[in-house]
């Protein structure tokens, strides 16, 4: 799968997730760009992320993702 | 239904729902579990609002007094305790072999705590049996093994839940098995954020609190309808006849008897079985009256419909009649075409898609889980008899022309008996929860009762009633004090359920008989207002006393002419 592919599934994945159509992801969002995007939130995401992809993030990666990038990588390397 | 969507319909408005109060305590993580909570009560139909204790709050939330758990006067508590957490207290457990005994008093004080203060209804989460394969499958025969352990918990909670009645187990651990282990939680999740429950499963575990909170509010499942034509039985009895029809052993025939056999279950716990069938009503009987191999019998069935009308209408029929609300009414028909119908024309009404394949229709409807309870009473196996005795009456009623007709039909036979030791309970109970027919509401211990009985100065009668339909049994108390010429109507009460049937004119008949007999010139009755007796107010006056204007009322026995009643003797 194409990069550019992942981050256009992610963006769906974000609006569903924090409800709210305005989001655009790109590779350099961080949490501190989303209002809601919490440790709570984190959870529920990185759980849809997992769901939609059929991939598992491994504990040190769902702790350890600095950017929207970082996301990209995975999915890019397991899916 | 997933967990986003849940949490969507936090933010949805339901104020138009029927609220209720929950407070969540746990030892985990909960707030993932009180959005999913929240949602799937808006789902349901419930505006629940949900106090989140913060995390492993318990002790301090049930112990301080004015604890917010306490001051928020919540109608219900979650006691969500995760088995990661209890796996912790078992590894630093000295005694091993007593743990589940003594995580049970600790769980227990938690109840008792709880309703030192609050009446609320507490919904204690099962623990989910993992075995820590320390001892493998010797484990079950090991007392000091943690699986061993969990699983007598788990027993012990139950066990519990029956002594203090307003705990009601929601059994968690049944839900890790339906959905498997590795899908049910996410170890990561719970090493991270101490999540014990996946996404996937919370709405799972939120559903199944939730239909506990419903049947706690009154809103639980009576009656199940049954189409019958591949439904309990495969074929159409109308083209293939008794012999054809597949029931037990001919061709599929199992999965339908499967089926039945679950209905007649769920019968015996109370749930009204009503046929409602396209069908001649001859030929739709005779499966349940010949076929030997049918589970249900026509004895099972309360309201039997078989007609050539639509099944909207009929089903308005049955609610009518049954007279229960159309959401407590399930109902179950192999045919889509009638199912949409029904489900688009019967507003509130239960329409399950049932699978294609009939081998099918038991798990699902098991897995639907359509009668959540919190009660259960020996009273609930005859409930059937009952609303048969009381539909027979509806439909006797309606197939008369006039009330006096319907009356002579019912066969009623009454007895008038002094109080005897047999039924001194059952008559102090009346005297204590007759609100309505009493006419001067004194209130009567069971010592009392058997104090009066004894007494010369008091005659004292109580009254049955039966029909052809059945045994109302002791439904009037009568107490009458003997004065100089008079006897003076001390009690007299009678159940609402025997209202208008003639046994009020029956009873007044007797107490002037009983007067002319022991030698009195009249009777004298009395109404004293309560605020709900007002349907008793003209009674005597209806009945033929004289009204002597201070709410007192006779009749005097050389003059008085009996009332017409239809109740023999």
């Amino acid at each position: 799968m194409e990069r550019n592919e992942i981050l256009e599934k992610l963006n769906e994945i974000f609006r569903d997730v924090f409800d709210d159509d305005s989001i655009t992801v790109t590779e350099e969002t961080t949490s501190s760009d989303i209002e809601d995007w919490d440790s709570l939130t984190h959870i529920t995401l990185i759980s849809e992320v997992e769901d939609e992809f059929d991939i598992k993030f491994a504990m040190k990666e769902v702790v350890g993702m600095k950017n929207v990038g970082e996301m990209v990588d995975i999915i890019e390397r397991e899916a | 239904m997933d967990f986003v969507q849940l949490k969507k319909n936090c933010k949805k408005d339901a104020s138009a729902f029927p609220g209720y109060r929950l407070a969540l305590l746990g030892d985990c993580a909960t707030q993932h579990l009180a959005m999913a909570l929240k949602g799937a009560a808006y789902e349901e139909g419930i505006a629940l609002s949900v106090f989140d204790a913060d995390y492993n709050q318990l002790d301090a939330q049930t112990l301080d007094p004015s604890s917010e758990l306490y001051e928020g006067k919540p109608q219900g508590v979650v006691l969500c305790l995760c088995t990661e957490k209890l796996y912790e207290a078992f590894t630093l457990s000295s005694d091993r072999a007593g743990f589940a005994d003594a995580t049970f008093r600790k769980i227990k004080g938690y109840w008792d705590r709880i309703n030192a203060h609050l009446s609320v209804s507490i919904l204690q989460f099962t623990f989910v049996e993992r075995d820590d394969r320390v001892f493998g499958n010797y484990a079950l025969k090991e007392e000091t093994s943690f699986y061993y352990q969990v699983k007598k918990l788990n027993l012990l909670i139950a066990e519990g839940t029956r002594l203090v009645k307003n705990v009601y187990p929601v059994d968690v651990d049944s839900l890790e098995r339906r959905l498997g282990r590795d899908k049910f939680s996410d170890p990561k999740l719970y090493a991270i954020a101490k999540m014990p429950f996946s996404l996937e499963a919370l709405p799972l575990v939120a559903f199944e609190t939730v239909g506990i909170v419903k049947a706690l509010m009154g809103r639980f499942k009576k009656c199940v309808v049954l189409d019958l034509d591949n439904t309990l039985w495969g074929g159409v009895i109308g083209d293939d006849g008794m012999e054809g029809i597949q029931i037990g052993e001919l061709g599929t025939g199992h999965a339908f008897t499967e089926l039945q056999r679950w209905l007649k279950e769920l019968k015996n716990r109370g749930i009204i079985l009503c046929v409602c069938s396209k069908n001649n009503e001859n030929t739709a009987k005779e499966p349940f009256e010949k076929h030997p191999e049918m589970i249900l019998r026509l004895d099972d069935i309360s309201l039997f419909v078989a007609n050539w009308h639509d099944k909207a209408s009929n089903i308005r029929y049955i609610q009518k009649t049954i007279n229960i609300g159309m959401d407590s009414i399930v109902f179950l028909d192999d045919n889509p075409f009638e199912r949409n119908l029904v489900k688009q024309t019967v507003e509130g009404i239960t329409v399950p898609d049932l699978p294609e394949d009939p081998a099918d229709y038991l798990p699902y409807l098991q897995s639907l889980n359509l009668f959540e309870t919190t009660s259960y009473s020996e009273n609930d196996r005859d409930r059937t008899k009952q609303y048969q005795a009381e539909i027979g009456r509806i439909l006797l009623e309606q197939s008369f022309e006039s009330f006096d007709d319907y009356l002579k039909g019912l066969d009623m036979v009454a007895e008038a008996k002094s109080f005897d030791p047999f039924h001194y309970p059952r008559i102090a109970q009346l005297t204590q929860r007759s609100n309505q027919f009493n006419l001067r509401t004194v209130r009567y211990t069971e010592a009392e009762i058997e104090k009066i009985a004894g007494d010369e100065r008091y005659l004292t009668l109580y009254f049955t009633l039966k029909d052809k339909f059945g045994d109302h049994g002791l439904i009037s108390v009568v107490i009458l004090e003997k004065r100089e010429r008079e006897l003076f109507v001390h009690e007299w009460l009678m159940s609402c359920r025997v209202l208008k049937r003639g046994m009020e004119e029956f009873i007044v008949n007797k107490m002037i008989e009983t007067a002319k007999e022991y030698g009195y010139a009249s009777v004298v009755g009395e109404y004293i207002k309560t605020p709900k007796n007002a349907m008793v107010e003209t009674i005597y006056a209806k009945l033929g006393f004289t009204d002597r204007g201070d709410h007192t009322f006779v009749a005097d026995c050389a003059t008085f002419q009996p009332n017409k009643t239809f109740i023999k003797e």
